[in-house]
């Protein structure tokens, strides 16, 4: 039983772009659920977009790679006001029903055999971001020490993408702090009473959904050019509840509540793997009671009974505030 | 709002005392404006004026849809037919956030504080003219720092007449019953409205803050706003109103003022049913 390499494992799990990715995805889930109260149940959707906005254009459009990126937030944004302009003027439920209807439906769409000249149906696309790589300005090699160690390609994804949360963390710290985000924190507390005071709900939650859904398209085309390839099984609903358990382990409604928990997500979720497959390797825990293939699943229930003892422990998420949760009707 | 005092029955002598009166200078006019829910008429007011800078209690039973009526005339609820000018201008059907930008702002019965704002935040929300609130804007600081800071002082003058300046900086969720009421009496106010309307006012208030909440009113009054409130108190109705309305079963039943509308018949048969005083053994 190596301590050292689990925790080496679960801290580059940690500090890997895909934690990145996920964080910045859940920014704007925190733009949504935390600050608007819009309960968004398909933020995987916006992912969804953004990266095969990139993917399409680029390998079936032959577009540049800045071009495929512009593609993916326009998307974004269309999708947002075409969820929303239906939806927002009626009670949160039926935002969160058609969102996470919008999120499958563009997973089949995207997967089924007529869509598939361009989107390349169930194989999906590849190899679309590679001007991306061509101006790394790192040069070849691997950098770090032992698990924490990354190819010049990780390391140059991870400054983008680390970059890409600091400014949308300023962007929300911007947001949050004016007079804006005192009108979208009141559509959070009671649409009637701001609706009363003169604000108009509607066009504000508006306005959070394009902005959410673009950082979570944003999040989607960093997931693409990372891995250099875009499927559409890998945008199932299941992404959104990562998310929101991220979002609710970091806490909701504070600015570096996504990023708190992101990190702390992936640590946790590669710490339980790689100690189950250490515990089995090394006979601690019988290989009758769990099969080494059975290891993926059983982390997430280990991760899912430690995020309830959180709730009951900790309700507020890590950075939350337990006097707010006591007073918020949510 | 001017300081100026009027004497408090003057634009009201002469007004006759019935369901639809004409008033010298209606502020909100409200024509055959109905609502139905299912089978039920909720609403059905076919004329109703409100008179500028006076205090105008709304009364009636339970169920006469007093809360409704002002649902519809705020834009909180979709009228099925009717029209109402507020200032001479239609605002029939208009959404309930323009209406409060038009002047008229309403409060509610049961208060909707923003509970996770503090209350000075409640306040300064309230204000118009922030360009701040605007989502570009918003991202400069220096567009909006002027207007923030005298919406500030706005805000500081507004918490210290209603005496909530020692909870400033407090969540509003922390707040009294009592005091939630008069934050959203002051909320209101911060978005500068011509009239405003209140829905039981006193409701769930102490004796002690009832009396403070009845004086700001009256102060209002003096300075020039109208008011239009619904109260089931007949004690806060008959000490601060200039005019009362009376619903029962979606229609206004009498008007007057508060000294007759005690004596008037129609409203002694909406409240005690129009049998009462006959024997039990008088039927049929």
């Amino acid at each position: 039983m190596d301590v050292l390499t689990i925790l080496g494992d679960a801290s580059r799990a940690a500090i890997a772009p895909e934690a990145a990715i996920y964080a910045l995805a859940a920014i704007g889930l925190n733009m949504h659920f935390g600050y608007t109260g819009l309960l968004n149940f398909g933020q995987v959707g916006f992912m969804l977009v953004g990266a095969y906005g990139v993917a399409v254009a680029v390998s079936t459009f032959s577009a540049p790679l800045w071009a495929g990126v512009l593609i993916g937030m326009a998307l974004a944004i269309a999708l947002a006001l075409l969820l929303g302009i239906p939806t927002l003027r009626l009670r949160a439920d039926y935002l969160a029903i058609t969102t996470i209807a919008a999120g499958e439906i563009l997973r089949y769409v995207y997967r089924s055999n007529f869509a598939s000249p361009v989107t390349g149906g169930v194989y999906g696309l590849t190899r679309f971001a590679d001007p991306l790589y061509a101006i790394n300005p790192i040069p070849v090699g691997q950098y770090g020490f032992g698990q924490l160690s990354f190819s010049d390609r990780s390391l140059w994804i991870m400054v983008i993408s680390w970059s890409l949360v600091a400014l949308a963390c300023g962007l929300m710290f911007l947001l949050i702090k004016s007079p804006w985000g005192r009108v979208i924190r009141s559509v959070r507390e009671n649409e009637d009473a701001a609706r009363s005071l003169g604000k108009n709900v509607f066009g504000y939650r508006l306005q959070s959904l394009v902005l959410g859904g673009v950082l979570g398209a944003t999040g989607g085309m960093l997931l693409a050019v990372y891995t250099q390839a875009v499927q559409p099984d890998a945008y199932n609903p299941v992404v959104t509840f990562y998310l929101y358990t991220l979002l609710i382990l970091g806490g909701a409604g504070r600015i570096l509540g996504p990023v708190v928990g992101s990190v702390i997500f992936w640590f946790v979720l590669v710490f339980t793997d790689s100690f189950l497959r250490q515990a089995i390797g090394t006979g601690l825990i019988p290989a009758s009671l769990i099969s080494p293939t059975e290891v993926g699943a059983v982390r997430f229930a280990l991760v899912g009974a430690g995020l309830m003892l959180l709730m009951i422990y900790r309700p507020q998420g890590i950075l939350g505030d337990r006097r707010e949760m006591l007073l918020g009707d949510r | 709002m001017t300081a100026e005092t009027v004497p408090r029955v003057s634009w009201l002598t002469g007004v006759a005392a019935e369901p639809g009166a004409g008033k010298p200078d209606p502020i909100l006019v409200a024509d055959n404006v109905t609502k139905t829910f299912g089978g039920l008429r909720a609403v059905q007011v076919s004329r109703l004026e409100v008179q500028r800078g006076a205090i105008t209690a709304l009364i009636g039973p339970n169920g006469a849809g007093k809360t409704t009526l002002f649902n519809l005339l705020t834009g909180f609820d979709r009228a099925d037919a009717g029209s109402w000018l507020f200032e001479g201008r239609s605002v029939t059907g208009l959404p309930a956030y323009r209406i409060a930008r038009a002047g008229l702002v309403r409060t509610f019965q049961l208060t909707k504080s923003l509970t996770l704002l503090t209350v000075l935040e409640n306040l300064k929300l309230a204000s118009r003219q922030q360009t701040g609130e605007r989502f570009f804007t918003a991202l400069v600081h220096p567009l909006w720092r002027a207007r923030e800071e005298s919406i500030e002082r706005l805000a500081d003058e507004m918490l210290a007449r209603f005496r909530l300046d020692r909870m400033r900086g407090e969540f509003a969720g922390t707040l009294s019953g009592g005091q939630r009421k008069l934050l959203e009496l002051a909320r209101a106010l911060m978005v500068q409205p011509t009239m405003i309307m209140l829905d039981e006012p006193t409701a769930g208030v102490n004796p002690a803050l009832t009396q403070s909440l009845l004086r700001h009113i009256q102060q209002l009054r003096d300075e020039g706003m109208t008011i239009l409130f619904v109260e089931h108190d007949m004690d806060v109705v008959m000490g601060i109103s200039d005019w009362v309305v009376c619903m029962a079963e979606g229609r206004v039943i009498a008007e007057g003022p508060p000294a007759s509308i005690g004596s008037n018949q129609a409203v002694i048969d909406a409240y005690l049913g129009a049998h009462h005083g006959r024997r039990a053994g008088d039927e049929g």
